[in-house]
């Protein structure tokens, strides 16, 4: 986080000091961008609160701690799909998870979806690069995240 | 008319929104109250990430030359591309959602569709903040484990499915004009 930070303080000083109109017309150009987008985000804000509320990390553990294996797996694909949930909050989660005897390839389907695919941010993801794009990549994601998660239950007392 | 008419529809149901949350705070309703505080704790992420994200972009835009993106994201690029992507995606914070205008600065300025699939992957699986969260909480083994596989996952599944849609000549949709 602080880094993005830096990076963006420094690239603003030295972008002022080669050209002070074009670094004006970048902050006009980033503004603008951000303005336009900005409803989509911020019904997908209100979505994702609400869906945090309905999921709590509770009823997560429960059901991904009562199931066994695969299908445990497919459920961890599923709500990892669904749900957006900020990284501070999805690995003290995973942890707990773990903690309750849930299986690594199960977090690793978990964490894998969360991260890669959105069902939630579809809308933003479709107004920048088109549904089918948006469709395919998300589905591909989700093959990817239960490659991962086999590639666990293959090495499970083995390696990890 | 349409879009307008839209538009609105969005900001009644968000100013409804609001009240519900007011309310909720004020009769002491507590799925308001969680719901709310889940609002406003994202939101200050979203906030904190999405005005250096867009300056950059900005700044991406009036300084970085197209050629030099068509050179090493484009066409020509070939697999030195894939490495690019994942510096670029390393220090990204706040997850997908913000990466989305990078990816699509990337493209208008000239960066093929594979790429753009490759770092979008990168973003899911190889941000710098997420494996030290993650191998804080799930240990250094777990972490390097799913690095390993995911990485050849994403850059296959990437190429396959970018070369599939520039088969077909993919467009970006129409409503995208807006957003530029």
């Amino acid at each position: 986080m602080e880094f993005i930070y830096i990076l963006t303080i420094i690239s603003v000083t030295i972008s002022f000091f080669i050209n002070s109109k074009k670094t004006k017309k970048a902050f006009k150009i980033g503004a603008k961008k951000l303005w336009k987008i900005t409803p989509p985000f911020v019904s997908i804000i209100v979505a994702v609160s609400i869906v945090l509320y309905l999921l709590p990390n509770d009823t997560i553990v429960k059901y991904l701690g009562d199931t066994k294996s695969y299908f445990a797996i497919l459920t961890a694909l599923t709500i990892g799909s669904i749900t957006v949930m900020p990284g501070p909050i999805v690995y003290p989660l995973c942890s707990i998870l773990y903690e309750s005897g849930v299986s690594y390839s199960v977090i690793a389907a978990f964490s894998t979806s969360l991260m890669m695919v959105g069902i939630m941010t579809f809308p933003v993801e479709s107004t920048y690069f088109g549904k089918k794009f948006a469709i395919l990549r998300n589905a591909i994601s989700i093959i990817i995240a239960f490659i991962i998660a086999l590639v666990f239950s293959l090495l499970s007392g083995w390696i990890i | 008319m349409n879009k307008l008419k839209q538009l609105s529809i969005k900001t009644i149901m968000f100013i409804i929104f609001i009240i519900f949350m007011g309310i909720s705070i004020l009769i002491g309703f507590k799925p308001g109250i969680e719901i709310s505080k889940n609002f406003t704790s994202f939101s200050f992420e979203m906030i904190k990430i999405l005005p250096p994200i867009f300056i950059l972009i900005g700044l991406f835009d009036v300084w970085v030359k197209r050629e030099t993106i068509v050179k090493h994201l484009g066409k020509d690029g070939g697999i030195k591309s894939f490495f690019w992507v994942f510096i670029l995606a390393a220090p990204m914070a706040g997850g997908l959602l913000p990466s989305f205008p990078v990816a699509h600065s990337l493209y208008k300025k000239g960066a093929r569709l594979t790429v753009i699939l490759v770092f979008l992957g990168a973003v899911g699986i190889g941000r710098v903040p997420m494996i030290l969260f993650e191998s804080t909480f799930l240990g250094v083994k777990f972490s390097a484990i799913r690095i390993i596989a995911s990485i050849p996952l994403v850059i296959i599944s990437g190429i396959l499915l970018g070369r599939s849609l520039e088969k077909k000549d993919y467009k970006l949709p129409e409503t995208n004009k807006k957003l530029n």
